[in-house]
């Protein structure tokens, strides 16, 4: 019995935390997050096939700390953003203790026999600064756009409608499915079910799934209605408009002009060797 | 007083189980709002869904505003002047905010989006919702989407309104003013309350669904 209070009481702080970090996440007013969602959708794009195109440490190294510059000036949380970097980082890391040992090359030192090569950790250096170049300049410009924003953004820059509209209506109703979910698995717990590893457990789990399933295809068919009865014929259609101010443009403009010599410089020391 | 809408004997049965509906004969005067009660399974939330030929009956005639209705095109025209409220406003709610959901209806009828923003705009302030016109619809509490999700329905100026449960899991607070807001709106209601209190307050007539049939 108290073992479930306790359980409950950490259930209500973990909320309330969460939603402290994404009332901080969206709330705080800075001139990273009065840009124009559209203008930081492009800049991270462009940005991001610029950078991993660069080969020089020099020029990766600058496009990190041009990262790190926008993520201090957004002011993120601190913990929950080093946690997303990490994330991103313990993708990559099997690789990156893998290539110095895979690459052929010269000679850099040696493990229980396994020569470590100098182009093979050149390579791996590469990637990782590459990858968090990346993340750390997605994290301030679009992490702190919310989904909603994040999906008319979209549809003014003319991604296909479908998309769109397949990522808002996920937006709406997964909130609702997961609070489904839990009424189902309160329910479960209320009438003293406990996980464990037999078939009993597995069945009602299987029971579970399939009820949310079948909710769910239910719940689509009533939305349809619903949106039939306000007569509906296949097209939806977006209010929102941005508009374009002159900090968005002068944040367009210093952007593109710093990927323009990152490429530039990269180009010319290509053509130099 | 005219008669907005009738039915004649309407039948219908769910797939592979017994008829629910079962020669349903009503009729709904303009000024009129009626009352629907019976216990649960009765047929009622299936009887309004069949009203606005969301299912499609297997005998019997809808006909309302003097002519009948019967494809699925009669329908569609139909949609347009009686609007249904859902039971569960999750359902009606599916626009990313509240003024996009107002202005759906609207839209598809064929209003620019200026007069469908004139349209939300009105909308909103005669149901006293101004204040919700830019939230994001899933984070309101569940007696704003109630009542957000009658103004949606509101925005298409139907004639007549179609209420399945309006004052479930509704706080004192929310359905008194639901009450209000009802009193005070023209339309001609088809309301379905087990809430007697709320009936006795908002309805000119109650009918009653027995097994089926209007008794």
């Amino acid at each position: 019995m108290s073992d479930l209070l306790e359980e409950a009481g950490r259930a209500r702080t973990l909320t309330s935390d969460a939603e402290q970090a994404e009332t901080v996440l969206f709330s705080r007013r800075m001139w990273i997050r009065e840009l124009d969602p559209r203008v930081r959708i492009i800049t991270v794009l462009v940005f991001s096939i610029c950078v991993v195109q660069l080969d020089q440490l020099p020029l990766l190294v600058a496009s990190l700390c041009a990262s790190l510059f926008l993520l201090l000036q957004a002011q993120l949380p601190f913990l929950p953003t080093i946690k997303r970097v990490m994330t991103v980082d313990s993708f990559i890391i099997l690789l990156l203790v893998m290539l110095p040992f895979t690459t052929s090359g010269t000679e850099l030192f040696s493990l229980f026999g396994w020569p470590a090569s100098y182009e093979g950790l050149l390579q791996a250096v590469v990637i990782l600064l590459r990858a968090n170049a990346i993340v750390m300049a997605t994290l301030p410009l679009i992490a702190t756009i919310d989904a909603v924003t994040f999906g008319h953004a979209l549809a003014s820059l003319r991604v296909p409608e479908r998309l769109v509209h397949l990522l808002l209506f996920t937006v709406r109703y997964i909130e609702v499915l997961h609070t489904e979910y839990k009424r189902l698995r309160t329910a479960m717990k209320c009438r003293a079910f406990a996980p464990s590893n037999s078939l009993h457990t597995y069945k009602s789990v299987g029971y579970l799934v399939g009820m949310l399933l079948i909710r769910s295809f239910e719940r689509s068919e009533r939305i349809l209605m619903a949106m039939k009865c306000r007569g509906f014929n296949g097209q939806f259609h977006l209010l929102k408009e941005f508009s374009l101010t002159r900090k968005d443009c002068a944040f367009a403009l210093l952007s593109f002009l710093f990927i323009l010599s990152l490429m530039a410089l990269e180009v010319m020391h290509v053509g130099a060797a | 007083m005219s008669v907005l809408l009738e039915t004649n004997e309407l039948g219908y049965a769910y797939l592979g189980r017994e008829r629910c509906l079962d020669g349903v004969s009503l009729t709904l005067r303009a000024d009129e709002r009626l009352g629907l009660v019976g216990v649960n399974g009765a047929g009622k939330s299936t009887l309004l869904h069949l009203l606005v030929g969301l299912y499609k009956a297997e005998a019997g005639t809808i006909s309302a505003f003097g002519r009948g209705f019967e494809t699925e095109e009669d329908f569609r025209l139909l949609r347009r002047r009686v609007g249904l409220v859902f039971q569960d406003p999750d359902d009606q709610l599916f626009c990313p905010t509240v003024e996009e959901d107002v202005a759906f209806g609207p839209l598809n009828l064929g209003y620019s989006r200026a007069d469908a923003r004139t349209i939300v705009e009105e909308t909103l302030a005669l149901l006293n919702l101004t204040a919700l016109k830019d939230s994001i619809t899933h984070r309101l509490s569940g007696g704003q989407k109630r009542l957000v999700a009658l103004a949606t329905v509101m925005a298409m100026k139907p004639d007549i309104l179609l209420l399945d449960e309006p004052t479930n899991d509704l706080d004192e607070d929310t359905r008194n003013r639901l009450v209000t807001i009802l009193q005070s709106l023209p339309q001609a209601m088809i309301i379905v309350s087990h809430d007697r209190a709320f009936r006795e307050q908002v309805v000119t007539r109650t009918i009653t669904m027995e097994s089926g049939r209007i008794s």
